[in-house]
């Protein structure tokens, strides 16, 4: 609770103190947790020197779970309960995780995303994401000291919206203030880009454990500018590890193994393959269920042979991210590998063939996520140094749109705009009358509403009786720094209006959160209110800190009363902080969020105007 | 949140030239546009306000995204053309009005059986010549824009031609399509 004693209110807060941030990878096949210490990332090992945690989850029944190695060692044991490469199933259906080949577990349709039967329950993709978080949250916690102040998490950079939204959820389960959801290659892009000084433009080629990414990205005097990128959120070197495992079954007559066995010769594969980057020849020797022992073998051309058609795979996207950039091979400077699987030499052969010079591979391909992430971290939560300075643009990677008559999809967003952004459309009525209007918000490129990801629908009511095509419905969609949407609709001529975050059917509430996260605590009641103060008593002392630092730049933005009112509300928190109830702190800071917010708006209109070269906003006004 | 909408609107509502610090004219130094852009999103892009006050949060997503779409509409000069005749009181009307010269439709017409063609015979070498002969044709255009619009205020003709190269734009885009 190192945060508790930075400061009595009233008192400014050290200004040195650093607040405590994390880069967090959530890998599909290991997750890492990375943090800046001493001006370097690094990552945070366990308590025996492991820098990475197996993303494998196992629901042992009576409250009890295990993360990480005990549970990788238990998968064949207890196939059903042990989740492995849990990021494959995030925000998706039934039908998208059948496509992933014999999997051991007992899938059960929910709305908008799988769940699985475990031994504790059915069990979200989000609630077993957020178990490999929260140990890496305990992780760092127990290493730095003190309460983490926010974590930066790293997702695909195709990733849509559902997943993206997935992946923010679970992070809030394990307790995490989420300061970005970061594109795993810009993250890499960050850590490369810092380490080698680099300049110019270059292709980050990601293939990780489950998901593949290329990202174009254009680096000059501390800017990142992902000029676009594009992927296959469902490749990785799991498939790979199944054209092995497709291939011994056929080849030892195993068509029938199931459960148990099926993760022996998933593990075998694994085992198999990642030696294979190394020798021209490897075995495993597996005992199946029934007793039966079973040598299996592999050559590396065999190998290859096997696995050609996932290598070329990756070449379609790439060559279209390099359409979408407007680019040729010949205008890179470089290409950088990123993910485990980048390690296997057919894939290295492929990528240099297909750009024309050698990959850069000199950061590992395991963590140079995590320490980007953990530099990103470092920055967003305020503890950057002086000229320590960057910027970084990103991107979204699937165009955004909504169903129109005839299922046809009208595209309001395309594909690798620059984030944030908002844009506005107008639609109209099709009958007369027509009261309502059903919105159907879609992710994808292609043509009919129903061959894209469905993100939500909702309905604009009340909008007055008129001939068909009178009505003037303006919808706008929103995209944020994390690439998430919201999306809200207007009539023009009356202003009745509807508006949503974008939440595929399972995203959660804010409430649902905070009710997940009060049952995972056994504590007592007691300290449930004390975490809760703990939390509210940390937003307090952020926000106070932060306006004391902006009144202490910009107090002339505001007149005397309005000074006055601002330091009122400001003093209803201190007080509150004092006072002991969470639940008066919350009110206090809503209250003050609210009348800082003409603060706000004039300390933008500053910032912005003093972006004009020096020029003053009333002279940009008499133009 | 509209309130404090409201209560920016003298700023937020500046258009995208006055925005980036820009003189409201066709012809521009990309460099410039580049360097300013970026200067003004250091200063508001909500990385620099992920610790800061939820009031400050929200509006840097505003703020960023304007700044986003100042900066891609004045970047093509198509899509600048048409913002710029915008301001100027004129609409391009691309979607109503698509009238054009006779000789302007018939070189159309060539070039379209042009790209058929060499589609059909999968022809890369023709199709790449035809994108170079659009392309030649497109930069002449955009030379005539900038004279119609900067020096002669022909704002009836900057709209006309910005018709016109919003239809090869169509065409360049079913080169590149059959080039894939």
């Amino acid at each position: 609770m190192a945060l508790l004693q930075i400061s009595e209110p009233g008192e400014s807060p050290e200004p040195h103190q650093r607040r405590l941030a994390v880069g967090i990878d959530l890998g599909t096949t290991h997750s890492l947790v990375a943090t800046v210490r001493s001006s370097a990332a690094e990552v945070i090992a366990d308590e025996e020197g492991r820098a990475l945690l197996p993303s494998i989850v196992r629901y042992l029944g009576a409250g009890r779970v295990d993360v990480g190695y005990g549970a990788r060692s238990a998968q064949a044991d207890d196939p059903a309960n042990t989740i492995v490469s849990v990021k494959r199933f995030m925000g998706r259906g039934v039908a998208d995780v059948a496509r992933y080949g014999a999997l051991p577990y007992r899938f059960r349709e929910a709305p908008g995303m799988v769940s699985i039967e475990t031994a504790a329950g059915e069990r979200s993709p989000v609630q077993v994401s957020a178990e490999i978080l929260k140990v890496l949250r305990d992780r760092a916690e127990r290493a730095l000291g003190g309460e983490l102040f926010g974590a930066v998490v790293t997702v695909p950079a195709y990733f849509d919206d559902s997943q993206r939204q997935a992946t923010k959820d679970a992070a809030r389960l394990a307790g995490l203030n989420v300061l970005r959801l970061l594109n795993e290659p810009t993250a890499a892009a960050i850590a490369y880009g810092l380490d080698h000084a680099s300049e110019g433009t270059f292709a980050i080629f990601d293939l990780g454990g489950g998901t593949f990414d290329i990202s174009i990205l254009k680096l000059t005097r501390g800017v990142f500018e992902v000029l676009a990128t594009n992927g296959d959120s469902a490749l990785g070197g799991d498939d790979f590890d199944q054209a092995i495992a497709l291939h011994w079954r056929a080849h030892h007559n195993l068509a029938d193994a199931h459960g148990g066995d099926t993760r022996r010769l998933l593990a075998a594969a694994r085992e198999v393959k990642e030696r294979l980057s190394g020798a021209d020849e490897a075995g495993a020797r597996i005992t199946l269920s029934y007793g039966q022992k079973v040598n299996l073998k592999l050559t590396r051309a065999e190998f290859e042979h096997l696995t050609a058609g996932l290598v070329e795979k990756t070449l379609g996207p790439t060559r279209k991210a390099l359409r979408d950039a407007k680019l040729a091979v010949k205008d890179l400077d470089g290409v950088v590998l990123v993910g485990g699987a980048t390690r296997m030499p057919h894939l290295q052969r492929a990528v240099e063939a297909f750009f024309g010079k050698p990959p850069l591979k000199d950061l590992d391909p395991d963590q140079v996520v995590a320490l980007g992430a953990a530099i990103q971290a470092n920055v967003l939560a305020g503890n950057r140094a002086a000229g320590d300075d960057w910027l970084l643009l990103d991107v979204i990677p699937l165009s955004l749109g909504l169903e129109t008559m005839g299922g046809l999809v009208e595209r309001v967003i395309p594909r690798n705009s620059t984030i944030p952004v908002a844009r506005a459309q107008e639609f109209t009525t099709f009958k007369d009358g027509q009261v309502a209007m059903a919105i159907h918000v879609v992710q994808g490129e292609r043509e009919l509403a129903a061959d894209n990801r469905s993100l939500a629908r909702f309905d604009l009511r009340g909008i007055p009786p008129m001939v068909a095509g009178a009505a003037r419905i303006q919808v706008t969609f929103q995209v944020d720094a994390d690439g998430l949407l919201s999306v809200s609709a207007r009539e023009k001529t009356t202003g009745v209006e509807s508006s949503i975050v974008v939440k595929p059917s399972y995203g959660l509430s804010d409430d649902e959160v905070a009710r997940m996260l009060q049952e995972s605590f056994s504590h007592a009641t007691d300290d449930r209110d004390a975490r809760a103060l703990a939390e509210q008593r940390v937003e307090a002392e952020s926000l106070l800190s932060a306006l004391r630092a902006a009144l202490a730049k910009d107090a002339d933005l505001l007149d005397e009363a309005e000074r006055r009112a601002l330091e009122a509300a400001m003093g209803t928190v201190e007080r509150a902080w004092n006072a002991s109830d969470h639940r008066a702190i919350k009110d206090a800071v809503a209250a003050l969020n609210r009348a800082s917010e003409p603060f706000a708006g004039r300390r933008m209109d500053r910032a912005v105007s003093g972006a004009l070269s020096g020029r003053s906003l009333d002279e940009v006004a008499r133009r | 949140m509209r309130g404090v909408v409201q209560r920016l609107t003298a700023a937020f509502t500046r258009d995208h030239f006055e925005l980036l610090g820009l003189a409201p004219s066709f012809a521009l130094d990309p460099s410039v546009l580049e360097s300013r852009y970026r200067e003004l999103q250091g200063r508001i892009h909500p990385d620099r306000f992920a610790a800061a006050p939820e009031a400050e949060r929200r509006l840097a997503l505003q703020w960023a995204a304007r700044a986003n779409e100042a900066y891609t509409t004045l970047r093509d000069p198509v899509d600048r053309a048409r913002y710029l005749l915008g301001l100027k009181g004129f609409d391009t009307g691309e979607e109503t009005n698509t009238s054009m010269p006779p000789d302007f439709l018939m070189q159309q017409m060539e070039w379209r059986e042009g790209v058929a063609e060499a589609r059909a015979s999968r022809d890369a070498g023709r199709l790449a010549e035809l994108r170079a002969e659009i392309g030649e044709q497109r930069g002449e255009m955009l030379r005539v824009l900038e004279r119609a619009i900067d020096r002669d205020a022909n704002y009836e003709a900057g709209c006309s031609l910005v018709r016109k190269l919003r239809f090869l734009e169509k065409l360049e885009e079913e080169i590149e399509e059959a080039l894939q």
